[in-house]
């Protein structure tokens, strides 16, 4: 324990990073960049939450905690958004999904008295609900416009026969929710076989009792499923509609010929 | 020639910054079979989709027996134009299901064993997987599949370019077939003039993106087609 004490013995890690660069350099997968700017802005980006959870604790007021949640879900909204490129009216549709899951499901956990209301359980948990939900969001939304774009003949097909763009787009958007949901899936039915979970690991190195650490990862696990679920439904039912006119016609531009 | 089932009037299209129809004027006779011809390019498959509104035109105007197109509800509009396009795509497990699709959506019955036989397919297919059959069987089944919705008129984009020419030949003679026993209007792109010559009652030319002049079959082949075929040639 005493060695993570220090940032120095933590940087020691890099060296793990520079495998990855390694194989990335080896195999020619041009990742390198990547992988740098990944590790730079992670290193930043921990260092400076970690001062700012310390800020809010000490605030000790819930309204900081909602400011704080709010601006990771427009921070999420915006990834999402970038790495979906050219879908029109992404951010907005990414933020809405994420807002809707995370407040959904931390709502809940507040009503039900699953968590009490307070930093030291909202910020962790928010983080964790909002990344996860994240990346459904990412995956659904360049998922449906890749399959959009590939998939024109049919599009248009289901559209000469009287479908309306929701109908002919089903099949794509049946896709795209599978494809962001079964990684969750996945995980959640292999947990603590083949993975311990990282809320559990940090708190049995942080010494708690481990049947306290099942019982907080058991709500972790459902909260994600929850939430990534509802956010991968949102975006998929929002996001569509970019890419029709309310005629039922695929918009000019969607294409890639 | 019989009253005008489709008109289609000074339409424009642009995308992208280029104007792909540019000015179309068309009559497309009801009861007959009007070949729409062309280079590649010439906005030939533009055309044929802003008849159904499967895209909306910058300006002009289609009529369907009359009645501008853009007050009619769009899925209304192409229950009663149907499509064929290019490549078959066929939804569903079975045959039987990629024929009912579009009937099925608009709430209406059909009858599997009388489409296949309209497109000379054997009843017993129905129960088959769609990708088991050949591509020109797939054609006719897309075929069926419009005729399902009982359209007042089809539009076929290229129906053989994907075919062999066995396939292509049935594909052709059910046209003919669909247009003598239902009097089914039907317009076809195509850039095959001997297949136009086969299967057209009227041919429409286009030269990037405008129209070209309209004949009748005959008078195409003896005053335009060397024209066309020019036209057609140098841009394939």
């Amino acid at each position: 324990m005493e060695g993570l004490q220090t940032v120095g013995s933590a940087l020691l890690t890099l060296g793990l990073v520079a495998v990855a660069v390694a194989l990335s350099l080896y195999e020619r997968l041009d990742l390198e960049k990547e992988i740098g700017v990944a590790v730079v802005r992670s290193f930043v980006q921990l260092a400076a939450i970690g001062y700012v959870i310390d800020f809010i604790f000490g605030l000790e007021s819930i309204g900081a905690v909602a400011l704080l949640l709010a601006g990771m879900v427009l921070f999420a909204a915006w990834t999402s958004a970038r790495r979906a490129g050219d879908v029109p009216r992404a951010f907005g549709v990414v933020a809405l999904a994420v807002g809707v899951a995370a407040a959904a499901t931390l709502g809940l956990l507040l009503a039900l008295g699953v968590i009490p209301a307070t930093a030291r359980y909202l910020i962790p948990l928010g983080g964790m609900v909002i990344g996860n939900s994240m990346n459904a969001a990412s995956l659904t939304l360049t998922r449906i416009r890749d399959d959009v774009r590939a998939q024109r003949p049919k599009l248009e097909a289901a559209l000469a026969l009287g479908a309306t763009s929701r109908q002919a787009v089903s099949p794509i958007l049946k896709t795209a929710l599978q494809r962001a949901l079964i990684p969750l899936i996945d995980a959640t039915k292999t947990t603590g076989i083949i993975f311990l979970p990282g809320a559990m690991v940090g708190m049995i190195i942080a010494g708690a009792d481990p049947l306290e650490a099942v019982r907080l990862q058991i709500v972790v696990l459902y909260m994600l499923l929850g939430s990534v679920s509802i956010a991968a439904i949102l975006v998929g039912t929002l996001s569509y509609h970019s890419f029709f006119t309310p005629s039922h016609q695929i918009r000019k531009g969607v294409s890639a010929e | 020639m019989q009253r005008p089932k489709i008109e289609v009037r000074g339409l424009r299209y642009e995308a992208g910054g280029t104007e792909i129809l540019a000015g179309v004027d068309a009559l497309v006779p009801a009861g007959e079979v009007t070949a729409v011809v062309g280079a590649s390019g010439a906005g030939k498959s533009t055309l044929l989709r802003a008849i159904n509104r499967l895209i909306e035109p910058s300006s002009g105007e289609v009529y369907l027996d009359g009645e501008p197109t853009g007050l009619l509800d769009p899925l209304e509009l192409r229950r009663r134009v149907g499509m064929v396009f290019q490549i078959p795509a066929l939804f569903g497990a079975s045959v039987e299901e990629a024929l009912l699709y579009g009937a099925r959506l608009a709430g209406r019955s059909a009858d599997p064993v009388r489409l296949l036989e309209v497109v000379g397919l054997n009843p017993s297919m129905r129960g088959r997987a769609p990708e088991a059959l050949s591509v020109g069987q797939q054609q006719r089944v897309s075929v069926a599949r419009a005729l399902a919705l009982e359209p007042e008129a089809l539009l076929l984009d290229e129906p053989t370019s994907a075919l062999d020419e066995g396939a292509r030949r049935m594909i052709e003679e059910l046209v003919r077939d669909l247009n003598a026993r239902l009097g089914l209007t039907m317009v076809i792109v195509s850039h095959d003039l001997s297949q136009v010559e086969r299967v057209a009652d009227r041919v429409v030319l286009l030269a990037d993106g405008r129209s070209a002049g309209q004949w009748e079959r005959q008078a195409f082949f003896s005053t335009a087609g060397e024209r066309a075929r020019r036209l057609i040639a140098g841009r394939l």
